[in-house]
């Protein structure tokens, strides 16, 4: 197992890898009570596959998610997105807000935006980590690997 | 007030290093610099999601830019020679116009960071329409979800593009397709 780091960044990846995750997802799912939102959690879960990328190297992350689940996870999060926009034609009108309101400040509360965060959060987060295998693992030649 | 004109100075120092320097590690970090201060304006201007998507596209972006970039190389191919003194004219000339007309039309703006709430005030309400206690949220998903809906296509479409572009299969097959020739 010669891929990836020395073994410091590795034994620290995997101490800080789930709550790197964690708190991406605590971003996405709260992003309608506190600073953050959609696209800042999937910003930190993008971030979180591109440590374990350069940790342990791109056989390990491919297993976790490959290139191509990412594209699919990117497509799934903009018509959750876009979904959740022409749900509202259900009330008259594109992006209506007609799910029920709730108590302000509980999690479930504020309709539609919950939905519409993870959405882009799923999305933004595919995204990055598909851009950043484009640019950085394909752009080495097969065969002219160290 | 000071503290802030103290960070766009250091911003703007960075963003000329940035550009000056030969080394191109060092342009990189000089434009995280840029990106960190930026940051922490955010925070001293009291907006807090902007200031998180600020640090966190910075890191991602710094991280993409240092390793895509092939640090190991010396890729200091900077055109040097003699100074082509008309382009430099013509852009003087042009920073001077546009920043002449721009204070003409940044006159008619109101002070800044003075509170102009016409038409924010209905987003601002107490208890406003969509029920989140985040108010950029209830903006840029409810109010203006719209302009959400079209930045996430701005990325889907970057996506694409980086992935045609880059992807290994159509490069395999226009490997083999030289070997067959």
């Amino acid at each position: 197992m010669k891929e990836g780091m020395t073994i410091i960044v590795k034994t620290i990846t995997r101490f800080v890898g789930a709550m790197i995750m964690l708190f991406g997802a605590y971003i996405v799912l709260h992003g309608h009570l506190t600073p953050g939102g959609g696209f800042a959690g999937g910003v930190i879960l993008a971030s979180g596959f591109i440590l374990l990328t350069l940790a342990f190297g791109k056989n390990v992350s491919s297993k976790i998610l490959s290139q191509r689940a990412a594209s699919g996870f990117e497509s799934l999060g903009g018509l959750i997105f876009l979904g959740t926009a022409l749900l509202g034609y259900a009330g008259g009108f594109f992006f209506l807000n007609l799910l029920p309101k709730g108590v302000s400040g509980k999690i479930l509360s504020a309709g539609i935006i919950p939905v519409c965060n993870i959405g882009i959060g799923i999305k933004v987060g595919a995204a990055l980590f598909a851009v950043f295998t484009a640019l950085v693992i394909l752009r080495i030649k097969p065969g002219k690997e160290e | 007030m000071i503290e802030l004109y103290l960070l766009l100075a250091f911003m703007i120092i960075g963003a000329i290093v940035a550009v000056e320097i030969r080394s191109l590690l060092s342009s990189v970090v000089a434009v995280g610099v840029v990106g960190f201060i930026l940051c922490v304006v955010f925070f001293i201007l009291r907006a807090p999601d902007v200031a998180i998507t600020q640090l966190i596209v910075e890191v991602i972006a710094l991280v993409i830019l240092i390793r895509a970039t092939g640090v190991k190389k010396d890729v200091s191919a900077i055109v040097g020679g003699r100074r082509e003194y008309f382009v430099i004219g013509v852009t003087v000339l042009f920073v001077v116009g546009f920043g002449v007309f721009s204070y003409w039309a940044l006159s008619a703006l109101p002070e800044f960071g003075s509170p102009l709430m016409s038409v924010s005030k209905d987003y601002l309400a107490p208890l406003a329409k969509s029920g989140a206690v985040n108010r950029v949220a209830s903006v840029l998903l409810d109010f203006r979800a719209y302009d959400t809906l079209g930045e996430a296509t701005v990325l889907f479409t970057a996506v694409v593009g980086a992935i045609a572009i880059l992807r290994r299969k159509g490069r395999k097959t226009a490997e083999e397709e030289d070997k067959e020739e």
